[in-house]
């Protein structure tokens, strides 16, 4: 599509076999002369790479029966790490949440995009004539629909263990925004960590410390919800994680396409 | 193998004799705090460095952004010297918060906006240089540190905000301060003149370290390329 080609890259070489051009000056040449007409949309190729994550977890459930059992169990070690008695639930009820989304949020990133690499999947995405920004919103999309199955594995098993209701529409919204902007940084620094020699310890690593603009606000925008605080009282949080959220996708479209360059 | 410029040589005596003259404006020129006493004295280096430490990541991050615009191994070079001195400004800007913030808020530490947002900038510039540390090959270790390094830089500003809509005790000492903060004082003339002088020090030596370590990068990326023909 029209949008996805001004990306200020002067060297996507589309279609070019990776390790082929080395130079980056010739490599800009080859992209300005011969570069093939990119015949997918760019929707239909996002879908596909979306697609084709929910089915291979749909045959392997490997991520589904994990969580359930890393949700309980992160559930159970806060419970007698926190002494989760009423009083002290109602204080660190969404604290306890988003910990448990950002550490199983940290394994599923690892995992999404070290299947690709291992399997040398990656190299065969990157080989299909289409625009490689396709690629980051098909994979950003396949975790941001992960990390929504993780919230809807954890809040029932939480609201189940302790009889409180999580289902308050505002949390949601915050949980949707929140998994935005966490998995649409995530995605771009995991596909940076998985090239890296110690890349299970380096996403955290990576990741954390950009993402605690996130963090600040999901975690008071959940606690405010949960104490009942109304939508107005809550938007400046609300706002900002959908500032966050706008300008890390943005940057991300910008410089995805150097993360995959070869 | 180019010898060191003449103009550096310079620069570094330069460098040296300001910070001398900035030491002793600090401690013979500007007048003694009436409240805090001499421990306010750390103040017009801890800014300073604060100042330097945020100048890296400023220059980080627009190196990063021509880095990856023209692939020139110069800006490349620029970016790692920036954050390299910058992070050692930034914890310089800690340590001496903590030695200023004992004896008036009285405790080491506080988790207000500007020393979560300085910890946080320091472990973006430690998770910048375990990233370089990780990739073997030259050219994706910098595509990745100048993409990591444009990140941070916008990431740290937002955190910035987001965690001061919470109160601070932090005086702020330059532009509009809240006056229930602890610590917070009126700049005298004189005070402020050695404050400005010495954010001009600072950055003279930010100026400085940064063009030596440019140069360290280039001379090892000259000592890689003689090794290279050894082994050929």
């Amino acid at each position: 599509m029209a949008e996805s080609q001004q990306t200020p890259t002067p060297s996507v070489v589309n279609g070019t076999l990776p390790g082929e051009v080395s130079d980056r000056a010739a490599a800009a040449a080859a992209t300005a002369q011969d570069k093939p007409a990119l015949n997918t949309p760019f929707l239909r190729a996002m879908a596909a790479v979306v697609w084709k994550d929910l089915a291979a977890e749909m045959r392997s459930r490997e991520l589904l029966s994990a969580m359930l059992v890393f949700a309980i169990l992160v559930i159970l070690i806060f419970n007698f790490a926190l002494e989760l008695d009423a009083q002290a639930r109602a204080n660190v009820t969404a604290g306890v949440l988003w910990v448990t989304f950002i550490f199983a949020g940290t394994l599923e990133l690892n995992r999404s995009m070290a299947i690709e690499k291992d399997r040398g999947c990656l190299d065969g995405l990157l080989l299909a004539p289409v625009d490689r920004t396709a690629i980051y919103f098909g994979k950003a999309i396949g975790n941001l629909v992960f990390m929504l199955i993780i919230a809807a594995i954890i809040l029932p098993i939480y609201s189940a263990l302790y009889t409180v209701n999580l289902f308050n529409p505002g949390l949601l919204l915050t949980i949707l925004l929140g998994s935005i902007g966490y998995t649409a940084v995530g995605t771009l620094l995991a596909s940076m960590a998985v090239q890296a020699r110690t890349r299970d310890m380096l996403l955290p690593i990576l990741l954390f410390p950009v993402i605690v603009p996130v963090l600040v606000a999901a975690v008071k925008a959940s606690g405010g919800f949960l104490q009942g605080a109304s939508f107005s009282e809550l938007s400046p949080w609300l706002n900002l994680l959908l500032v966050y959220d706008v300008i890390f996708t943005a940057v991300a479209f910008m410089v995805f396409d150097f993360v995959v360059e070869e | 193998m180019s010898p060191k410029p003449r103009l550096l040589t310079i620069l570094d005596a330069v460098t040296i004799a300001l910070l001398l003259v900035a030491t002793v404006g600090v401690f013979f020129y500007a007048p003694t705090e009436l409240v805090m006493g001499l421990v306010q004295k750390i103040f017009y280096f801890h800014v300073s460095a604060a100042w330097v430490g945020m100048l890296g990541f400023i220059i980080a991050a627009i190196a990063g952004v021509l880095y990856l615009r023209t692939g020139g191994r110069n800006w490349d070079l620029v970016e790692m010297a920036a954050v390299e001195i910058g992070m050692v400004f930034a914890l310089i800007t800690i340590i001496t918060g903590s030695i200023w913030a004992r004896p008036v808020w009285n405790t080491w530490w506080t988790w207000d906006p500007r020393l979560t947002t300085a910890t946080i900038m320091e472990l973006v510039y430690a998770a910048y240089l375990m990233l370089r540390q990780g990739i073997e090959e030259p050219e994706r270790r910098s595509r990745f540190g100048a993409i990591y390094v444009i990140l941070g830089a916008i990431s740290v500003p937002i955190t910035f905000f987001s965690i001061r809509f919470s109160r601070t005790i932090h005086p702020v000492i330059v532009g509009n301060g809240d006056p229930t903060a602890l610590g917070t004082f009126d700049m005298t003339p004189k005070m402020l003149q050695i404050f400005m002088f010495s954010l001009l020090v600072f950055s003279i030596i930010f100026a400085d370290l940064l063009w030596h370590r440019v140069r360290l990068g280039k001379l090892a990326d000259a000592v890689e390329q003689m090794k290279l023909k050894l082994i050929q």
